[in-house]
């Protein structure tokens, strides 16, 4: 394999702790080497890259994406859905279960990894937790594991019998295994359509109770204090209300692994923003409260959300354009998340550049315990990206490289471009 | 920027200890002690909205300025006294489609009525008798009908919304004629031509005081109910006060959220003591979701009755936007009684919807928006 240098960029390695000029040799797919800016030379069949005052930084790490496949093809495929996230500054997305058939078996998760599929960047499948997702019957974690999943989850169709929870949490850690959740009680939130509150009353929605989300989530980590000795890890999905993110803070002061992320949506917006009926802002869980969404954005500045995540959901046009009940839950988010990131969390809320990159590389790696990721450290994977942090831009849907458009961020303003992504040393994507 | 620290305000998981390195122990413990971050935060401001698309169209009753409003007061009377024959040049063969995706009898008559009493074409297309039985999206039936003439659509959907979506994709005037639990903008006006033919009469011209010192008491199942917000949204507007009374189970306290002027009284009795008008609404059994209701106990708190009505408000006009139930929210006197002027909000329906339709055909011109 051909050798990459990536010249003169600003290098920041929060995992490594760099934060300064250097060049990076890219060796077979590795970092072979890091000098101080102007010290490496391209030698005969070494391709190099300029980042004169472009930032260089560990390949973002997407641990909450919807690739569709197999199944659901004209939403999205493998190929279009790491396309998008190449373009979005991500050498490595995990994908959630919630496919057609579901994704719990060893046969599927290797289908999903085949090299046929196409994929731009690293997948890492995230398998189901019970058979069918039904929350029923576990599935075989330690053949899962083998076999290239990651984590756990029923991603959609949360887990709410105690028992099954449990059983989940103690055979996922006897494998090493995390168990994601997302966390609502559906008991709650039958026919609801988007947040309870002024809103939705207003807009004659049914609404879910943000109850729905923090009883689970509370349910959740009394089972892992009861499992206290099996060491297991719970991480919360698309953590988006003020309640859940106090029951992690204070599962965390306890010592409990326990952790959570949060999208870009849930931390900017609110349901407000539902406007209209927008379709283009339905998810679920749904866009919170004023107040529930200053809570996330306190949550990660002060430290205890874990990584930002998407939850990159693509759809067809067509199904969003539709009675807003009627339309399916969520939103593309793999090439709006770091631009979104940067003018919010950098630019406005003075969250420092690194902090940013951790959560988007080094802390979902560390999370999932995806060894060799999230860092540029010599012999990691070559997994980068080399953006603009200066620059601003508007991102436009119709331009997107998913196969979906459904983006409440269509036409807003972006910070930080991305010129090259680059996967385990290949060129993946390369920007204007 | 100085070296890239990672500080933890609060204790990491201890599942990131495993990392690389994200954080070093001794990072974490200094961090633990210090004081959580708060700032100042400016989020992204909401956008404004894009509707209506078409200035002819009616879909919230906060489309309309009170000066929007006086106009459709105005010309309702014009409309409803003109004669039949001169009355029906002025939208002579224009074509305006009924699409009606639940059942309705007041609504879509006069609705009908107006159009053809302006001289209008008007076809019904019905969920029952058309292609949407066979799957066909709204959206597609709203381009189906421009293509076969229609100038403007009046739209009654049981899901809150559709007439915004309707809207968006045909660009086409809109009428919205009861969208699920949400609005029923044509109900509130013509209720407040009503209120205002007892309480103000001959006043067509209305301003932010024509209605102040009423109190309008709106009674039973708010939640599921798009005439009481339309009217919540309406009527404080023109200075009324609107009290809401109701169970908790169909009227949520985060309902006077909804705007200014709205408050809860749960006492019915009390309610009707402050009240000059007093709007009774059905139970939605359609709309309940598997909710249950002891009617007994409910007709017991909140049934208009005749002893009631003479012992708290025996003065007070007595409304509903129908169907109503005898029985249920009111006794049967009470409909038929000398303070009932629900038929009344019926005829002044026709009128009402004459001059929106009016205002939808006059007047219309598209805004160039989202494509």
């Amino acid at each position: 394999m051909s050798a990459l240098l990536i010249r003169n960029g600003h290098l920041i390695d929060p995992a490594a702790g760099v934060d300064g000029h250097r060049d990076i040799l890219l060796k077979d797919g590795r970092v072979a080497e890091i000098a101080a800016a102007g010290k490496l030379k391209p030698t005969n069949g070494t391709e190099s890259l300029d980042a004169t005052g472009l930032t260089v930084a560990p390949g973002l790490i997407d641990i909450h994406v919807h690739l569709r496949e197999p199944g659901q093809g004209y939403k999205e495929t493998i190929a279009t859905g790491t396309a998008a996230a190449a373009a979005g500054g991500f050498t490595a997305v995990a994908a959630m279960p919630n496919t057609s058939p579901v994704n719990d078996s060893v046969e599927i998760t290797r289908w999903m990894l085949a090299p046929e599929r196409g994929a731009h960047v690293r997948v890492y499948p995230i398998a189901a937790a019970t058979r069918g997702s039904k929350g029923e019957s576990l599935n075989d974690f330690a053949a899962l594991k083998s076999a290239g999943a990651v984590a756990v989850t029923d991603d959609g169709h949360p887990i709410l019998k105690d028992s099954v929870m449990r059983e989940t949490l103690a055979a996922a850690a006897r494998v090493g295994l995390s168990v994601i959740q997302h966390a609502e009680d559906t008991r709650m939130t039958q026919g609801a359509s988007m947040n309870a509150g002024p809103m939705a009353f207003k807009l004659g929605l049914r609404g879910m109770p943000p109850e729905a989300e923090s009883s689970l989530v509370e349910r959740d980590i009394r089972l892992v204090t009861e499992l206290r000795d099996a060491r297991s890890h719970l991480h919360v999905a698309h953590t988006s209300t003020a309640g859940a993110m106090a029951a992690v803070r204070k599962a965390r002061r306890n010592g409990l692994r326990v952790t959570c992320e949060v999208a870009p949506h849930h931390f900017l917006l609110t349901d407000e923003h539902v406007g209209f009926y927008n379709t283009n802002a339905k998810m679920n869980p749904p866009l919170r409260s004023a107040a529930d969404r200053d809570a996330m954005i306190e949550g990660i500045l002060d430290g205890v959300v874990d990584a930002i995540a998407t939850d990159h959901a693509p759809h067809a046009t067509h199904e969003k354009e539709v009675e807003f009940e009627n339309a399916p839950n969520g939103i593309t988010g793999l090439e709006t998340a770091l631009g979104l990131c940067l003018r919010w969390l950098h630019k406005e809320w003075k969250l420092p550049l690194g902090r940013v990159l951790s959560l988007l590389s080094a802390q979902p790696a560390a999370l999932l315990g995806l060894k060799g990721r999230g860092t540029l450290a010599v012999g990691s994977f070559a997994d980068v990206v080399v953006f603009d942090p200066k620059a601003e831009w508007i991102y436009h849907a119709k331009e997107t490289r998913s196969k979906a458009h459904n983006t409440p961020f269509d036409g807003w303003t972006m910070q930080g471009k991305v010129r090259w992504t680059i996967s385990e040393g290949r060129v993946a994507y390369t920007g204007a | 920027m100085s070296n890239v620290q990672i500080r933890f305000l609060v204790q990491p998981a201890p599942a990131l200890r495993r990392s690389t390195g994200v954080a070093s122990e001794d990072s974490m413990t200094a961090a633990a002690t210090a004081p959580p971050v708060r700032r100042h935060l400016h989020p992204p401001p909401v956008a404004a909205t894009p509707f209506p698309y078409n200035s002819g169209s009616l879909l919230s009753v906060q489309d309309l300025t009170l000066e929007a409003v006086s106009h459709l007061l105005a010309r309702a009377s014009l409309l409803e006294n003109l004669d039949p024959l001169v009355r029906d040049r002025i939208l002579l063969k224009r074509r305006v489609a009924l699409l009606f995706y639940e059942s309705s009898t007041r609504t879509r008559t006069s609705f009908e009525l107006a159009a053809k009493g302006l001289g209008a074409d008007t076809t019904l297309v019905s969920n029952l008798s058309s292609s949407i039985e066979k799957g066909e999206t709204l959206k597609d039936t709203g381009l189906t009908l421009r293509a076969l003439g229609a100038e403007a659509i009046i739209l009654r959907h049981n899901s809150s919304g559709a007439p915004w979506l309707l809207e968006e994709a045909t660009r086409l005037p809109v009428l919205n004629a009861g969208d699920g639990m949400h609005e029923h903008p044509t109900q509130a006006l013509l209720d407040l031509r009503t209120i205002l033919a007892h309480l103000r009469p001959g006043i067509e011209a209305v301003s932010a005081d024509t209605l102040a010192g009423v109190t309008v008491t709106i009674t039973g199942d708010i939640l599921h109910s798009r005439v009481a917000r339309s009217n919540m949204l309406l009527l404080p507007r023109l200075g009324a006060h609107v009290l809401l009374c109701g169970p908790a189970q169909f009227l949520p306290e985060l309902a006077t959220g909804a705007g200014p002027g709205i408050s809860i009284e749960r006492d019915f009795d009390a309610a009707l003591r402050q009240s000059q008008v007093v709007m009774m609404l059905r139970i939605q059994a359609e709309r309940l979701a598997g909710q249950q209701i002891d009617l007994e106990h409910y007709k017991a708190s909140y049934q208009l009755t005749g002893q009631r009505l003479a012992a708290h408000a025996p003065s007070a006009l007595v409304m509903h936007p129908g169907p109503i139930i005898r029985g249920l929210e009111l006794t049967a006197g009470v409909a038929d009684g000398s303070q009932s002027v629900i038929l009344e909000q019926v005829r002044h329906g026709v009128a009402i919807r004459m001059a929106v339709v009016e205002r939808a055909l006059a007047d219309s011109s598209t805004k160039a928006g989202r494509a």
